[in-house]
């Protein structure tokens, strides 16, 4: 197959960038849209140009370090895939891809399409886990817990942190990530206790990382690779209301 | 600020102001529709004469006027609010960016679209409020109450206000085709057993009321 890429350079956060074009020749359908790019790159390198960076890791679908909007899409036209996962055979001899990075005020560009997603991680940190104390490992089977909650907050679980809900939202909103790792903790009764702080601080630090709110257009959840629903976004709103309706921090 | 502006500030708190306010007025479509009606009433204007002077000086409707006027202060103030924070949200735009692949136009549209419903709604007031509250209604004889009826007539033989009403009762029906059942999203009223029917019957809502709404002033350019 042969291509013509059309891809964000920039040099790094201070500079500016611009779409580049690159032809592509050769590219065999089998390969990963990453393994394409991998041979754009040792073509630049050959030439002694600067590589074009993008982030990766597992290049299984599991880490959620692949990024990239393709042709208009995160991770690409395929639903519920990660760039990784994406193969050159459902694209045609001849097409022009566009390959943008994730855009968002909350994730400022590294260089070429590498965005810094740390937000996200920052609002992990706000109240995305559950605290343990010393003591001796409980039980597994000791604590009673329905198998449509525990399913429902293993599915939350899956997210993979990768952004794809940031990129595909009009107003660069977070919300599906945070409902994920919000309703994933409060459905289950190890989240329970600290619920009402987590989903409070969690959306504090959303907001001042300057994510859009949520507008229910949905196209978060169609663009996510590993399907979280739009009800985890219900259980937040929910959680939110209730804990701040609730909970006795007045500041 | 305290706990409560806060919560209300914050980017979900806000949507709550949304979709409270937004399902409030849709309510109010609901009692406007219905009153109406009495224009299809074939008595010359009488029927709905009387209905606009109960509105006009019932001290109940009077109340919640003010309630309605709120409702739509907040509502606007929110969007306006919300939409430049989700402008900010992302400084530097997609090239090539393709959002009808996951998402539908009213839902990402909802400002356009309440921005061509607002300035439906100072026309409409323009019409027919400012004129029936502000007394420069002709007194219909031997009866107590104005003559609105023949303002509706009027107005409505004017071809460039039907078309107005028309588009702009198409604007609406697509805004609350998204709002309907996104207020309860934003409420976090998700449900399996609810959330199909609450999807269905916000469609049907809005087809409904937005037609209702639309065949008046078409009734009366073409009919009356």
């Amino acid at each position: 197959m042969d291509l013509t890429l059309k891809v964000w350079r920039q040099k790094n956060r201070e500079s500016a960038g611009a779409m580049v074009t690159y032809p592509v020749k050769g590219i065999s359908p089998d390969m990963s849209f990453l393994e394409m790019l991998d041979v754009l790159n040792e073509d630049l390198l050959r030439n002694g140009q600067d590589p074009i960076a993008f982030d990766h890791d597992c290049r299984e679908g599991i880490c959620g370090m692949c990024s990239l909007y393709i042709n208009g899409r995160p991770h690409g036209p395929e639903r519920g895939t990660t760039t990784c996962q994406l193969h050159m055979r459902h694209f045609n001899d001849g097409d022009t891809i566009t390959i943008e990075p994730w855009r968002a005020a909350a994730f400022p560009v590294h260089k070429d399409l590498v965005v810094d997603r740390s937000a996200l991680d920052r609002i992990q940190q706000a109240g995305g886990y559950v605290s343990v104390n010393t003591g001796g490992v409980p039980d597994a089977n000791a604590i009673p817990i329905p198998k449509t909650i525990a399913d429902k907050a293993f599915d939350a679980a899956t997210c993979i942190q990768c952004g794809a809900c940031v990129a595909a939202c009009k107003n660069a909103s977070a919300m599906l990530f945070l409902s994920a790792k919000v309703s994933q903790l409060a459905m289950l009764p190890q989240g329970k206790v600290e619920a009402k702080t987590r989903v409070e601080n969690m959306l504090a630090q959303h907001d001042v990382e300057g994510f859009g709110a949520c507008s229910n257009t949905g196209a978060c959840a169609a663009e996510c690779p590993v399907g979280i629903s739009l009800e985890n976004i219900a259980i937040l709103n929910r959680e939110y209301l209730s804990a701040k309706a609730t909970s006795e921090h007045v500041a | 600020m305290n706990w409560f502006t806060k919560t209300f500030s914050s980017t979900i708190g806000r949507k709550i102001i949304m979709s409270i306010t937004g399902l409030f007025l849709c309510s109010f479509l609901v009692v406007h529709l219905v009153g109406n009606l009495t224009l299809f009433y074939q008595d010359g204007g009488e029927a709905f004469n009387i209905y606009s002077h109960f509105m006009a000086n019932n001290p109940v409707i009077r109340t919640m006027e003010i309630v309605l006027v709120l409702g739509f202060l907040f509502h606007i103030y929110d969007a306006i609010v919300l939409t430049r924070r989700n402008k900010a949200a992302r400084p530097v735009g997609y090239n090539n960016s393709r959002p009808e692949e996951n998402s539908t136009w009213s839902s990402r549209n909802m400002g356009l679209l309440g921005t061509i419903i607002l300035v439906f709604l100072l026309v409409h007031l323009w019409n027919f409020f400012v004129p029936a509250r502000f007394g420069e209604l002709e007194g219909v004889p031997d009866k107590d109450y104005l003559n609105l009826y023949s303002e509706v007539v009027l107005a409505f033989k004017n071809p460039i206000y039907v078309a107005l009403y028309v588009i702009s009762m198409v604007a609406l029906a697509y805004h609350l085709i998204h709002g309907f059942q996104s207020a309860f999203q934003s409420l976090g009223l998700n449900h399996k057993k609810y959330t199909p029917f609450i999807q269905k019957f916000g469609y049907a809502f809005s087809v409904i009321i937005c037609l209702g709404f639309a065949l008046i002033p078409l009734y009366f350019f073409f009919f009356v």
